[in-house]
């Protein structure tokens, strides 16, 4: 603005740095704390400044956790889980604003309500769906009488088989990736395509998926950037979930759910290794920051757009 | 609600686009929200058939439970203490950001990135930078012996709980505040200074004014997110210690269903935590509805 206001600057100054600091100390001191050995580690209160133990440590930690495979499972989760939400979220919006039929409306209501329904006030059953998948419809199937008429009438038993997701990519993938947000972001997103693109697609004889993979997902490029971002973060952070479904963690384990078991103290009855922790710590934090820094613009707009 | 003009026809086609959502939505939504339902009011036997109908009885135990109280106390604390803080801090970076002084951008840039930090690795990382006898603010211990633990003192174990959370979500808030001033017209404001009303005064008469829709907004959010994504920081910090002293709510419905195997009882718990979700989602509906009004 036009007026001077020198001292109010340098205010201005002083409480942005403050809050820099703020935000970026605690980074700052894991990553200080994994370049030292155990004694520096240890002492009270801990330099500030970086030590020459880098290498060793990361490698330590790396090694000892397994870690080589435990991003890949990370990766392989966080890539599925992005894919598959931007997928279904732009099919189903397509489906919802391009076609008129009776139900869009509820359609459209029963996926936005999940948002109230978020995983940790639903993990115990939702536990018990993953571990058996097919029950539910079992369930029902038994519930409204199909099962006893089809075993009246011709005589089979129906019994869905067992399918349990536990320990498996899909168990990890597949529960996460229903989307509200993005399945609204893509619908917010169709609103503003004009409607004469539609019209001349029609004319020139496209069918609506010809229409769908030609004019609106080239389009919607944007959209698919915002969206891969935050739910790319959003995938490799999960926690609780992953947790809880995996149990051969060698095979499946990913790296956020590492963290559990390379936390030092007492309680396990060994030294504290801190800069082994730390060192883990940063290297399980690195691929969302990074995806972050360099996605900067559509994150930010992914996270604004969507609103939750 | 708002449709398009032209439409295609294929009613077939439609369903098959929309049935994997609504699939997915089905079988790990609503049948295990449903199925809280039915467990919150029956009680497995303990030697195995079918479930029995005991009415409000699991509902009964919770709330008589002194350590369930508890728990819902510090949950509400908690909630409330981070979220003042996270918003507070946030507010402040975001208004001061917003006057564009040279070297704006790179604030800009860095405030985001603890938004990126998974839960458990901020957990991790306070559990050693707060550790009582290594790290940083174990220095307080050196001078006054034992004024930080922890791992022994309740209070400071929610203290560092709370820093945690209120700094994994500061980016959050940050990023909301800074598109809801920079949606502000210019023009308020370049009015304003016209008229002489200093920075500051603009501030608390324009800006934090037209705000105010954010701010309903990320309340709401903040304050779910606290009742709800608080697993991650607790399970790695304190894991709901000591004697108690952090467990939050959704920490206690961990530790029942899976730890206790008492289906029934932390189905009874999902189910309030549940409402307390709904009814806050339900009041932003109405300010979302309110900002629509305002800008």
């Amino acid at each position: 603005m036009v007026e001077r206001t020198p001292i109010l600057n340098i205010l201005t100054h002083l409480i942005l740095l403050t809050g820099l600091i703020m935000l970026l100390v605690p980074l700052w001191i894991v990553f200080v704390a994994s370049t030292h050995d155990f004694r520096t580690v240890n002492t009270v209160p801990m330099t500030l400044w970086p030590g020459n133990q880098m290498i060793e440590n990361y490698t330590l930690a790396w090694n000892q956790s397994g870690f080589g495979p435990k991003m890949l499972n990370s990766f392989i989760v966080a890539i599925g889980v992005t894919a598959g939400k931007i997928a279904i979220a732009a099919i189903s919006a397509f489906s919802i604003v391009y076609f008129n039929y009776r139900f869009r409306s509820l359609f459209f209501w029963l996926i936005f309500i999940t948002l109230m329904l978020p995983l940790e006030v639903r993990i115990v059953p939702t536990y018990a769906v993953a571990a058996n998948v097919l029950r539910p419809y079992q369930e029902i199937a038994d519930f409204v009488g199909i099962s006893s008429l089809l075993n009246t009438v011709a005589g089979i038993r129906l019994a869905l088989p067992e399918w349990s997701m536990l320990n498996s990519y899909t168990g990890l993938i597949l529960p996460l990736i229903a989307t509200a947000t993005g399945t609204f972001l893509y619908r917010q997103f169709y609103l503003t395509v004009p409607d004469e693109l539609a019209e001349a697609a029609k004319m020139d004889g496209a069918g609506p998926l010809r229409f769908f993979w030609d004019v609106l997902l080239p389009l919607s490029k944007t959209n698919m950037a915002a969206l891969g971002t935050i739910m790319f973060v959003y995938a490799w952070n999960q926690y609780l979930w992953p947790l809880l479904i995996v149990t051969d963690i060698t095979n499946y384990g990913t790296a956020v759910m590492q963290l559990q078991r390379i936390v030092p103290g007492p309680l396990f009855g060994e030294p504290p290794r801190w800069h082994i922790a730390m060192a883990g710590t940063l290297m399980v934090m690195t691929p969302p920051l990074l995806v972050v820094i360099f996605m900067q613009r559509w994150f930010v707009r992914g996270l604004v757009s969507t609103d939750k | 609600m708002t449709g398009k003009r032209v439409t295609f026809s294929n009613t077939w086609l439609a369903g098959l686009l929309i049935a994997p959502q609504l699939i997915l939505v089905f079988t790990f939504f609503y049948w295990p929200a449903g199925e809280a339902l039915y467990w919150s009011f029956t009680l497995e036997p303990p030697f195995g058939g079918e479930n029995q109908w005991v009415g409000w009885q699991n509902f009964k135990t919770v709330f008589e439970d002194p350590l369930y109280w508890n728990s819902v106390r510090i949950s509400v604390i908690f909630a409330l203490c981070s979220t003042a803080l996270a918003m507070g801090i946030a507010l402040i970076l975001a208004t001061f950001v917003d006057r564009q002084l040279p070297g704006y951008q790179a604030y800009r840039f860095m405030y985001f990135w603890p938004y990126a930090v998974a839960a458990p690795a901020v957990g991790l990382a306070f559990r050693f930078i707060f550790a009582p006898d290594a790290g940083f603010v174990s220095a307080l211990n050196q001078w006054y012996p034992g004024i930080w633990n922890p791992a022994r003192d309740g209070v400071d174990a929610v203290i560092l709980i709370t820093l945690a959370n209120a700094w994994s979500m500061v980016a959050y808030n940050f990023i909301f505040f800074l598109a809801g001033l920079q949606s502000i017209p210019r023009s308020l404001t370049e009015a304003a200074a016209m008229d002489g009303s200093g920075v500051l005064r603009r501030m608390a008469d324009i800006q934090f004014p037209l705000l105010a829709p954010t701010f309903f907004f990320l309340v709401v959010i903040n304050l779910t997110d606290s009742f709800v994504n608080s697993f991650g920081i607790v399970d790695i910090t304190t894991a709901g210690g000591p004697a108690r002293a952090t467990d939050l709510m959704v920490y206690k419905i961990y530790s029942d269903g899976f730890k206790g195997k008492d289906y029934s009882l932390a189905a009874a718990q999902s189910l309030v935590l549940m409402l307390l979700v709904v009814s806050l989602t339900f009041i932003q509906f109405r300010f979302v509805e309110r900002r629509v009004h305002y800008t």
